[in-house]
């Protein structure tokens, strides 16, 4: 596959959140003096990532690591502590609202929860009527019921059930019709963040496919934020890895589940729980997880590296590219050292 | 794994047998887990899998007799150690929860209570069921901690949970349920709330200690690889209804009812090759709410190779000649 234009371009994206609270929760009280003491989490620290067009871009990582704050950076529903989101170009994180609206057309999201990001006290057409109402103000309502209808036709839910509310629907129909509200504005690049995770096996395979024909169809470009590997690695293109707000990987689906260069990410893919394979052979990881409150200094995953050595617990590794391609952000990487 | 297979002369430990469970409505009676049988032996790993609304968390509930009102056993007998645990009353069952028979459950924040020292709930449950002074019950709730290898377990005994991380909690969660030293364990979807590394941490400790204690565990999941992974005999749930069981290493290798092999066919690992190519093989529809199971085979709506009897009779549950496996299935021989 040969792409060469960045679609969604995010540059050293930096998003802390004060979570401080109000004076009396930020006093302190040190050597008898009262001082007033922050707590900042540190959910993306410096992160840069390109989304090619037509490609399905996974990002990974365990709870903590940042992957839906960067979803959510992405389509700008946080506004950034520094750093730029540009897409096709354009600079679009800083955009006021109102001149944010047609990239938002261009630029939709898929929630993990069905059951949290449908409204239960509108019916399936309004849920999808709404976006067009917003976006295209010249609509006319007979436009809108049809592509409303086509729409819902595309993502296997009966129009006739469009009168219908989301609490009489299962969990798969749900996510199908979050699907239909966001390529109901014709999108051009979808960010989905764990869109599959709150369901059963047997459906998760059903929208994965639903997503994979869509691809095809709209040619869709794909940011798919997940945990699961085992559905990374049937569906990317690339694949990010993160740990605790840093990017430590970032490779084509095969150089990453092939040869993992990263310590973190082939302790990752060895956790896997693979059907009917023994329980050996895995990387044990010692050390508690940090948290993205008390970042470690250095490279932030050495408290759990078995490959730590001094300039890990000192200098933050920066990302470089390998002769495969694979962009890596390790010190003992750097050094050959594994 | 099959190396821990027990002598097939022994009693079981428990003896699940037409296990029916059902909850009234206004309108009607809903069952939500029907003539489900099984066998567990002590020292034996058995995994119970099904979708959600399958029944399997309702029949590791059952057990404990922990139906809430008014939902009721209203079938079956619960052999415990030879003991049929149904016409217990709730007197005669304390004794037995969580101190012969344990529960671990799926959110280790749900299960602790905030507001008392990991110690405090360590011993007070050793105290409830054993006669202790405080000092050996410390003593004792201190060697478990490190049996589950939480590190310098004198200075995290005076801690509170939030003070844990997530997989330490379960860790704690795991070392209150196997204070008595139970003779069985529930573990109702013990790494679901986990992260993938933690989870393999854990998955490794309940291993370990199911070999190292001889205890019985009944693994609920969702998960057919952690299962795999576990156990050594599985349960298919579907619909309230066992459709298949046998030995781990079959049943995820040679599954025999057409759910089993579209569950398995369907997770996105079981297909090899190319990453990012081709659909992943799919179950058709959704399994049918309580209110209306199909008639016959619950499951033959969605099956792909159903024929006329499947809708009009329920398929018994079978032995496979090739097998060894038993599968609730017409076509299965």
């Amino acid at each position: 596959m040969i792409m060469s234009t960045a679609l969604v371009s995010i540059r050293n994206v930096v998003k802390h959140f004060d979570i401080s609270g109000g004076l009396l929760e930020q006093l302190r009280f040190s050597g008898g003096r009262p001082t007033l003491k922050r707590t900042v989490v540190h959910a993306l620290n410096d992160v840069s990532l390109d989304v090619q067009q037509g490609e399905t871009l996974a990002v990974v990582g365990e709870s903590g690591c940042g992957k839906s704050t960067l979803a959510r950076a992405v389509v700008c529903l946080h506004q950034l502590s520094s750093g730029e989101i540009h897409y096709r170009d354009q600079r679009i994180d800083h955009l006021p609202p109102a001149r944010l609206l047609p990239f938002r057309t261009k630029l939709q999201m898929i929630f993990q929860d069905p059951y949290a990001s449908l409204n239960p006290r509108m019916t399936v057409q309004r849920i999808l009527e709404e976006p067009l109402r917003l976006h295209h103000r010249a609509m006319t309502p007979a436009q809108i019921a049809e592509r409303v209808a086509a729409v819902m036709e595309q993502v296997g839910v009966r129009a006739s059930w469009a009168r219908q509310y989301p609490h009489e629907f299962s969990g798969g129909q749900r996510q199908r019709i979050s699907i239909a509200r966001a390529l109901i504005v014709d999108p051009e690049c979808i960010v989905a963040d764990e869109p599959i995770s709150a369901l059963d096996v047997s459906i998760q395979a059903q929208i994965l496919n639903l997503m994979m024909d869509l691809q095809e169809s709209r040619a869709l470009t794909y940011l798919f934020i997940s945990h699961d590997l085992n559905v990374v690695r049937r569906i990317a293109t690339r694949v990010a890895v993160m740990y605790l707000g840093s990017l430590c990987e970032l490779a084509t689906a095969r150089q990453l589940f092939e040869s993992p260069r990263h310590p973190y990410t082939q302790a990752l893919l060895s956790a896997i729980p693979a059907l009917g394979r023994g329980r050996r052979g895995r990387i044990r990881l010692s050390g508690e997880l940090s948290t993205p409150i008390d970042l470690p200094r250095g490279c932030v995953f050495h408290p759990r590296c078995p490959h730590a050595y001094e300039p890990c617990r000192v200098d933050t590794p920066a990302p470089q590219t390998l002769d495969t391609g694979t962009v890596v952000a390790c010190h003992a990487v750097r050094d050959g050292r594994i | 794994m099959t190396s821990m297979t027990p002598p097939s002369a022994a009693a079981p430990l428990l003896e699940v047998q037409h296990l029916e469970v059902s909850f009234p409505t206004k309108t009607k009676t809903l069952v939500a887990v029907r003539d489900v049988s099984f066998t567990l032996h002590r020292g034996e790993r058995l995994g119970l899998v099904g979708e959600s609304g399958a029944g399997k968390s309702i029949t590791g509930f059952s057990i404990l007799k922990l139906i809430s009102r008014p939902g009721r056993i209203s079938n079956g007998s619960i052999l415990f150690e030879g003991r049929d645990l149904v016409p217990l009353s709730e007197q005669e069952m304390r004794p037995l929860r969580g101190d012969r028979i344990s529960m671990i459950f799926q959110d280790p924040m749900m299960t602790l209570n905030p507001v008392l020292t990991i110690g405090t709930q360590m011993i007070e449950t050793l105290l409830a069921h054993r006669r202790l002074s405080r000092r050996e019950a410390r003593d004792q709730a201190i060697e478990t901690l490190r049996a589950v290898h939480i590190p310098s377990p004198e200075k995290r005994m005076d801690q509170y949970p939030h003070q844990f991380s997530g997989g330490m909690r379960q860790r704690i969660v795991i070392a209150i349920a196997l204070l008595t030293r139970p003779s069985l364990i529930i573990a109702d979807e013990p790494t679901t709330a986990l992260d993938v590394t933690i989870q393999a941490e854990i998955l490794d400790l309940l291993l370990e200690l199911a070999e190292h204690e001889g205890m019985g565990l009944l693994l609920i999941t969702h998960d057919l690889a952690v299962v795999s992974q576990v156990t050594d005999r599985v349960a298919v749930m579907y619909a309230g209804r066992i459709v298949e069981i046998g030995p781990t290493e079959q049943v995820v290798h040679a599954p025999q009812h057409p759910y089993t092999q579209g569950l398995l066919a369907a997770l996105p690992q079981t297909h090899a090759g190319e990453p990012g190519t081709g659909r992943l093989a799919q179950i058709h529809g959704i399994m049918p709410s309580l209110y209306n199971t199909p008639p016959g085979c619950a499951f033959h709506p969605r099956c792909p190779v159903r024929i006329h009897a499947c809708s009009e009779t329920v398929p018994a549950l079978r032995p496979c000649s090739q097998t060894g496996t038993l599968a609730a299935c017409h076509l299965v021989e």
